[in-house]
C-alpha cells in the first residue's frame, strides 16, 4: 500500500457539504412536484364503514384522491414479508391503504396528491371517514391476556413463538448451588431520524421508465419491490437514496405503503409526486423498537460461574411483522454476550398489539439481551458479595478459545461462531479507564460531601457485518479520477471518507482523487442494504477486492508500457512505477487510455498516451479474450459468517438525594471493531451510538394510553436527549482483527448503544443500593423506587450505598441548579 | 404539518396594529412565533388572521427604572436576559430566562409573548407573579393596566380581550435586604419544568425574615404565588415551609412525572430557592 490512509483519522469529507447546508436530502429535490399526504387512522384498532371524500373537492389544487379501493392489483396487495421464518407462524403484514380494518394509529387510509403540501393538508383534513372502534391491544401484558385480538386469525395475538437452547437449562439452574428468578422491563423508543422518511417519483412517459428518490437504508431493495408492485422490469426502474439524514434502522423496511403508492401514482397520473413524512407523521407511522419483559431464571457457583440461564422474552412486535423476527432473534443470541453459559435456553413470544410496528433500531434487540444479561451478571455478584467486574471476568471466553460456538443460530441463519476477541483486557482496560479500583475511596469523599454516586459497567459482542453480499466496483478514468462505487446506502456515517480511504491505501493513489457514490441503482444495481453494522465490513471489502483486480489490470497493462515484469511494479501516488525506481513511470490516467483501444483523441490524456505504444499483434483481436476495455473491477464480498465485535463501557453516575434526579459523571468506552479504518470515524460513530443509549436509559419511551393513542407524538414530549444530557466520552481502542475478511475489520456502527442502558442501570443501582429493573429511569421512576423500598428492604442490594440524603444544601451536582447561588462557571447543567 | 390558511396582516406601529385586529376579532398576535407556529402546523389553532407586529418597533423596547423593568412586546428573551441594567434592577427576571428553553428560541421568542401565552408550566408568568408585576393592555377602545393576580386566568389563558394587545410588561424591582431565586426541574436542559420556583426573601432591619414569596410553575392551571413568611417564621426555617407548599398544593400528573413526585419535588425545590434568596438578601443587607 503505497498512500498511508487505511487507519488513519481522515476527516470526514462529507462534512463541508453536509455542514454547510449544501446536503441534498429528499425534501430538497422535486421542488416543482405534486404534494402527497395522507389521511392516517386516528384510532388504534377500528372497522373502517365509510370515506367520504366529498369535502375535499373543492380544495383548490387537489390532483387527487385514493383509497384502497382504487389500487388495482398488486399494488393493492398486503405488502411483503420481507423475512419470513419458520417459528413466525402467523406473521402479518398491511395493506398499502388500510383495506376494511385499521390496526393502529397511523395506519394510512387515504392518499391525497394536491399541488402543495398545504393543499394536500388541507383537502386530506376535509375527507371524512367513518369507524367502527374495536377494542384495542395495548401493552405486552394485555397482548398475552388476549382477551381481544389483534388480528382475529391470530390466536392469543402470538406471531411466534421461537426457542433458542443448548443444553438442559432448567437441570442446570435447578442442580445449581444458587439460583435467582426475576422480571425486566425495558421501554419502547424509535429511531428518530432527523430527517424523517420521504419518497419522490417521476415517471418517464417516452422512456417508459420510473426514477424513485427515498431515504432508505435500501435503495436496491426498494427498486426491486417497486419494480414487481408495478410491473416494471428492474432496469426501467431507478432508485437512488440521497443524502439521508439519519436512519438509524427504520429505514431499512421497505417498500413502505408510501414507496409503492408515490410510485405508482406518479406514474398513473404522469406527475412528479413527492411525499415528505413530517415529525408527527413519523412517530405514528414509520416503526418503532425495543419494548420487551424478560422473565429470567439464573443458576450459578460460589465464584459466579453461570451454569443454567433460562429467559423467557416478551416481545411486541406492534400491528403488523413486515421485518419479520429479526429483533428479538438477535435478543436471544446475543443475550449470551462474552460469556460461557453452562446450559441457556430463550424462549421469544413475539405479540401484536394495536401499536405502531416494531422494526430494527440501532442494536436492533440486542440492547435488550445485554440489559438481561448484565442485570443478571450484577444479581449474581450481589448475591454473592463479590465484585462485579470479577463475576463477569469469571465468565468470559478466554482469547485461546476462538472461534467460540455458542451452539445457535444467529440472525443470518448461520451457527452463531464468534471469529475473535479479547474480553479480559477489554475489561482490565476499561476498568483502568473509569477507575474501578479506586471508586470505594471516591464514593466515600462524595459521601462527606454530602454527594451519592455509583459505578457500572456493561460487557457486550455484537454480531457484525451480516451477509449475504455487498459489491463495489471502481474505475479509473483517462483523468485520474478513480470511481468508487456501491449499492448500500449511507445515512451520515462517513462511507464517503472510508471507502476512499480504502480505495486510496488499495490503489496507491491520493484520496482526493477517490469519489465515492452510493445509494445509487444507476451506478451499482445488486446491494443488501446498511444495517448489521456493516457496511464497512461488507462493502469496505468489496470495494478493497474490486481495487484489488483494478490493481492488477493496471500493472498488466503499465508493464506492457514500461517494458517490465509486473510483478515489480507499484503504484504510488496515483502512478505506477518500478518499486523503488520512479524515473520511469506511467500515470493511472494514461493507463486508463492505454486500457480502451478505442483512442478518439478527445483530450490530452489520449495523445500523451501514444507514446506508449502498446499494440496487441495484428493476429489478435485488439480486446484480448477474456479481458474487458477499461480501466475498471467489480468485486463482491460474501462471509460464511457474521465477525462479532466487542466493547465494554463504564460510567460513574450521580443521583440527588432529594430530587431524584441522574446525571451521568463520566462514561468510559473500550471497543474492538478489528482493524481500524479511520478511527475519528469510529469514535463519531460511538459518540452517537452512546448519545442514543443515554436516551434510552434515561429519557425515551413511547407513552402509549390504554386506547392506543400515543400520548408523546412530538419532541417536545418524546425525551431525545439533547447534547446537554450526553456525558463527554472517554474511549479506548482494542483491535484484534477478523480472520473473516481481508481487511480484518468488525462493524462499529451499532456499538455505542448497545450496553448503555445496562451500564446505567448498573450505576444507578449502586447509587442508590436499590435493585433496578427496569429502564428508562426518570426522576419520577427512581423516586417511586425509593418510596417503594422504604417498604421492602427486598429491594436494597447494599445497604452502605446510601448517603447523603436530607436538608438543602447538598453540594452536589444538582443543588448547582439554584441560579441565584453559584455563578455561571459552578453551575452544572 | 402545514399551517391552514390565514391572512397575514404587517403593521408598522401600535395603532395601525389595534385597527388591525379591532377589524379581525378572532386573530392572533404573531410576535416570537415560538409557540404560535407550532400550534398553527400542527392545526391545533386555525386563526383566520394573524397580526404580525415584528415590523413594530416602537414595541423593542427594554426599560430600565429604580422602580422596576418595563419591557416592550417585541424584546426577544435573549435581550433581556443579557440587559446588565434589567439585572441589577430585578436579577430575578434574568435569572428565570436562562432557564427558557433554549438560546435560539430565547433570540426570537419575546418575554411579553410569553405572559400573554399563559403557559402555566412557562417560567416568565411565575416571575411577574411572584414580583406582583403587571401587563399593558391597549386596544382601539384604549388602554388599561392588568395586575398579574387577574392577567392569568387559567391554562392558556389569559385576561386579554379579543381586540386587545399586550404591548408591554413591568416587572417591579427588589426593594432593600430582598434576594432572588429561581431554580426548576426540568427532564431536559430547557424543557418545560416538572416543577420550578421563583422565590422572593425580604428581610426587615434586624435581619429576620420579613417577607417570604414564592411563585410556583408547572403545578396548578395558572402561575401560583404562596405567600410562605409565616410557616418558615422570623429566622427562615424552609424545610418547615416546604412542608406548609407540598400541603397546599394539588399538582396534577402527566407522562412525565406524577402528581406525588411533583409534590415532592415542589418541597425540595422551595427550600432550596428560599434558602438561596435569602442568603442573597443576607449578603445584600450586609453591603
Amino acid at each position: 500500500m503505497g498512500t498511508r490512509v487505511f487507519g488513519e483519522p481522515v476527516k470526514r469529507r462529507e462534512d463541508a457539504r453536509l455542514l454547510t447546508g449544501r446536503g441534498r436530502y429528499l425534501d430538497d429535490l422535486g421542488r416543482d412536484a405534486l404534494a402527497a399526504a395522507f389521511v392516517r387512522s386516528p384510532h388504534a384498532h377500528a372497522r373502517i364503514v365509510d370515506v367520504d371524500v366529498s369535502g375535499a373537492l373543492d380544495v383548490d389544487g387537489l390532483v387527487a384522491v385514493y383509497t384502497w379501493e382504487d389500487l388495482p392489483g398488486r399494488v393493492g396487495e398486503p405488502l411483503p414479508l420481507l423475512i419470513p421464518h419458520p417459528a413466525l407462524t402467523h406473521g402479518r403484514t398491511g395493506y398499502p391503504l388500510a383495506r376494511d380494518v385499521v390496526r393502529h394509529v397511523g395506519e394510512p387510509v387515504v392518499m391525497v396528491v394536491a399541488r402543495d403540501r398545504y393543499l394536500a393538508e388541507d383537502a386530506a383534513e376535509r375527507i371524512r371517514v367513518e369507524y367502527e372502534p374495536l377494542p384495542a391491544v395495548v401493552g405486552i401484558e394485555n397482548a398475552e391476556r388476549a382477551e381481544y385480538l389483534v388480528h382475529d386469525d391470530v390466536p392469543g395475538n402470538v406471531g411466534a413463538v421461537l426457542v433458542q437452547e443448548t443444553g438442559d437449562a432448567a437441570a442446570a439452574i435447578d442442580a445449581a448451588p444458587h439460583r435467582l428468578e426475576f422480571r425486566l422491563s425495558i421501554e419502547r423508543s424509535a429511531s428518530t431520524p432527523l430527517e424523517g422518511r420521504g419518497v419522490y417519483a417521476r415517471w418517464d412517459a417516452d422512456d417508459g421508465s420510473l426514477r424513485v428518490y427515498s431515504s432508505t437504508q435500501a435503495s436496491t431493495s426498494v427498486r426491486a419491490a417497486i419494480a414487481a408492485r408495478l410491473g416494471l422490469p428492474n432496469g426501467k426502474v431507478e432508485v437512488v437514496a440521497p443524502d439521508v439524514g439519519g436512519g438509524f434502522g427504520v429505514k431499512i423496511v421497505h417498500p413502505w405503503p408510501e414507496e409503492v403508492l408515490v410510485p405508482w401514482a406518479a406514474r398513473l397520473l404522469n406527475r412528479e409526486i413527492k411525499w415528505t413524512e413530517d415529525r408527527r407523521e413519523h412517530f405514528v407511522a414509520a416503526a418503532h423498537e425495543r419494548g420487551q419483559l424478560q422473565d429470567v431464571r439464573v443458576g450459578f457457583d460460589d465464584a459466579g460461574r453461570v451454569l443454567g440461564l433460562d429467559v423467557r422474552i416478551l416481545h411486541d412486535h406492534g400491528a403488523y411483522t413486515p421485518y419479520g423476527i429479526i429483533i428479538p432473534i438477535v435478543t436471544s443470541t446475543q443475550l449470551l454476550g462474552p460469556y460461557k453459559i453452562g446450559a441457556y435456553r430463550a424462549e421469544v413470544v413475539s405479540l401484536y398489539t394495536n401499536t405502531l410496528i416494531v422494526t430494527p433500531y440501532r442494536g436492533a434487540g440486542r440492547p435488550q439481551g445485554v440489559f438481561c444479561m448484565e442485570r443478571t451478571m450484577d444479581r449474581i455478584a450481589r448475591h454473592l458479595g463479590l465484585d462485579r467486574a470479577d463475576v463477569r471476568a469469571a465468565n468470559f471466553i478466554q482469547p485461546d478459545e476462538f472461534p467460540y460456538d455458542q451452539g445457535l443460530t444467529f440472525q443470518d441463519g448461520r451457527p452463531l461462531i464468534y471469529d475473535s476477541g479479547d474480553y479480559p483486557e477489554l475489561l482490565r482496560k476499561v476498568r483502568a479507564l473509569i477507575g474501578w479500583d479506586g471508586f470505594e475511596a471516591e464514593r466515600e469523599a462524595a459521601a462527606r460531601r454530602g454527594r451519592r454516586i455509583g459505578i457500572g459497567v456493561g460487557v457486550y459482542v455484537e454480531g457484525t457485518g451480516v451477509g449475504p453480499y455487498e459489491g463495489g466496483h471502481v474505475e479509473i478514468d483517462t483523468a485520474g479520477r478513480v470511481h468508487v462505487s456501491t449499492g448500500l446506502t449511507s445515512q451520515g456515517q462517513g462511507h464517503e471518507t472510508v471507502f476512499a480511504q480504502i480505495a486510496a491505501a488499495e490503489l496507491g493513489v491520493p484520496i482526493r482523487d477517490v469519489h465515492v457514490t452510493t445509494g445509487d441503482t444507476r451506478r451499482f444495481g445488486y446491494a443488501v442494504g446498511t444495517f448489521a453494522s456493516r457496511a464497512a465490513v461488507m462493502s469496505g471489502n468489496a470495494i478493497a477486492l474490486a481495487c484489488r483486480k483494478v490493481r492488477e489490470k493496471a500493472l498488466r497493462i503499465a508493464g506492457e508500457a514500461l517494458e517490465a515484469d509486473p510483478r515489480d511494479l507499484e503504484i504510488t501516488d496515483g502512478s505506477v512505477h518500478v518499486r523503488g525506481d520512479r524515473s520511469a513511470s506511467v500515470p493511472l490516467r494514461t493507463v486508463a487510455v492505454l486500457s480502451n483501444p478505442l483512442r478518439y483523441a478527445f483530450d490530452d490524456e489520449t495523445a500523451a498516451a501514444t507514446q506508449f505504444a502498446v499494440g496487441r499483434p495484428a493476429t489478435e483481436p485488439p480486446v484480448a479474450e477474456g479481458d474487458e476495455p477499461g480501466l475498471e473491477g467489480r468485486g463482491y464480498y460474501s462471509p460464511v459468517r457474521s465477525t462479532f465485535a466487542a466493547g465494554a463501557h463504564a460510567a460513574i453516575v450521580e443521583t440527588d438525594p432529594d430530587t431524584a434526579e441522574i446525571a451521568i459523571l463520566r462514561y468510559a468506552v473500550v471497543h474492538d471493531c478489528g482493524k481500524l479504518v479511520n478511527p475519528m470515524v469510529v469514535e463519531g460513530q460511538i459518540h452517537g451510538g452512546v448519545a442514543q443509549g443515554v436516551g434510552g436509559a434515561l429519557y425515551e419511551r413511547m407513552v402509549y394510553d390504554e386506547s392506543g393513542q400515543l400520548l408523546n407524538a412530538s419532541f417536545m414530549d418524546f425525551l431525545m436527549p439533547y447534547a446537554t444530557e450526553v456525558p463527554r466520552i472517554e474511549t479506548d481502542h482494542l483491535e484484534t482483527p477478523s480472520p473473516l475478511n481481508p481487511l480484518g475489520i468488525k462493524g462499529a456502527g451499532e456499538a455505542g448503544v448497545i450496553p448503555v442502558s445496562a451500564v446505567i442501570a448498573s450505576a444507578v443501582e449502586d447509587a442508590e443500593g436499590l435493585r433496578v429493573e427496569a429502564m428508562p429511569l426518570s426522576p419520577d421512576a427512581l423516586y417511586e423506587l425509593r418510596e417503594r423500598a422504604s417498604g421492602d428492604p427486598g429491594l436494597r442490594v447494599r445497604e452502605t450505598a446510601r448517603a447523603g440524603g436530607d436538608g438543602a444544601a447538598t453540594g452536589g451536582q444538582f443543588a448547582a441548579g439554584v441560579s441565584g447561588a453559584l455563578p455561571p462557571s459552578e453551575r452544572g447543567r | 404539518m402545514k399551517p391552514p390558511p390565514f391572512r397575514h396582516h404587517a403593521p408598522r406601529t401600535v395603532d395601525e396594529a389595534l385597527g388591525m385586529l379591532a377589524d379581525a376579532p378572532r386573530a392572533k398576535v404573531l410576535a416570537g412565533g415560538q409557540s404560535l407556529i407550532p400550534l398553527l402546523n400542527m392545526r391545533l389553532a386555525a386563526p383566520p388572521d394573524l397580526v404580525d407586529i415584528n415590523g413594530v418597533a416602537e414595541l423593542d423596547t427594554v426599560h430600565c427604572g429604580d422602580e422596576g423593568v418595563r419591557v416592550g412586546a417585541l424584546a426577544r428573551h435573549a435581550r433581556v436576559e443579557r440587559s446588565v441594567e434589567a439585572a441589577a434592577v430585578q436579577p430575578l427576571l434574568g435569572r428565570a430566562l436562562r432557564h427558557v428553553a433554549h438560546p435560539v428560541i430565547r433570540n426570537r421568542g419575546t418575554v411579553v409573548g410569553s405572559l400573554a401565552h399563559a403557559d402555566p408550566a412557562a417560567e416568565l408568568p411565575a416571575v411577574l407573579a411572584v414580583l406582583g408585576g403587571t401587563v399593558e393592555a391597549a386596544s382601539a377602545r384604549g388602554r388599561r393596566t392588568i395586575p398579574a393576580a387577574d392577567f392569568f386566568t387559567g391554562p392558556l389563558e389569559s385576561a386579554l380581550a379579543p381586540g386587545e394587545l399586550a404591548v408591554a410588561a413591568f416587572f417591579p424591582a427588589a426593594p432593600p435586604r430582598t434576594g432572588t431565586a429561581f431554580t426548576e426541574t426540568a427532564r431536559r436542559h430547557g424543557d418545560y419544568a416538572l416543577s420550578g420556583v421563583a422565590a422572593v426573601v425580604t428581610l426587615d432591619e434586624d435581619l429576620r425574615v420579613g417577607a417570604a414569596r414564592a411563585g410556583y410553575l408547572g403545578i396548578a392551571p395558572a402561575p401560583l404565588v404562596l405567600d410562605l413568611a409565616e410557616a418558615a417564621g422570623p429566622h427562615g426555617d424552609w424545610p418547615a415551609a416546604a412542608a406548609y407548599v407540598r400541603e397546599r398544593i394539588d399538582p396534577e400528573p402527566d407522562i412525565h412525572a406524577s402528581a406525588r413526585y411533583r409534590r415532592h419535588l415542589t418541597g425540595v425545590l422551595t427550600e432550596r430557592a428560599l434558602a438561596t434568596a435569602a442568603a442573597e438578601a443576607l449578603r445584600r443587607a450586609r453591603d
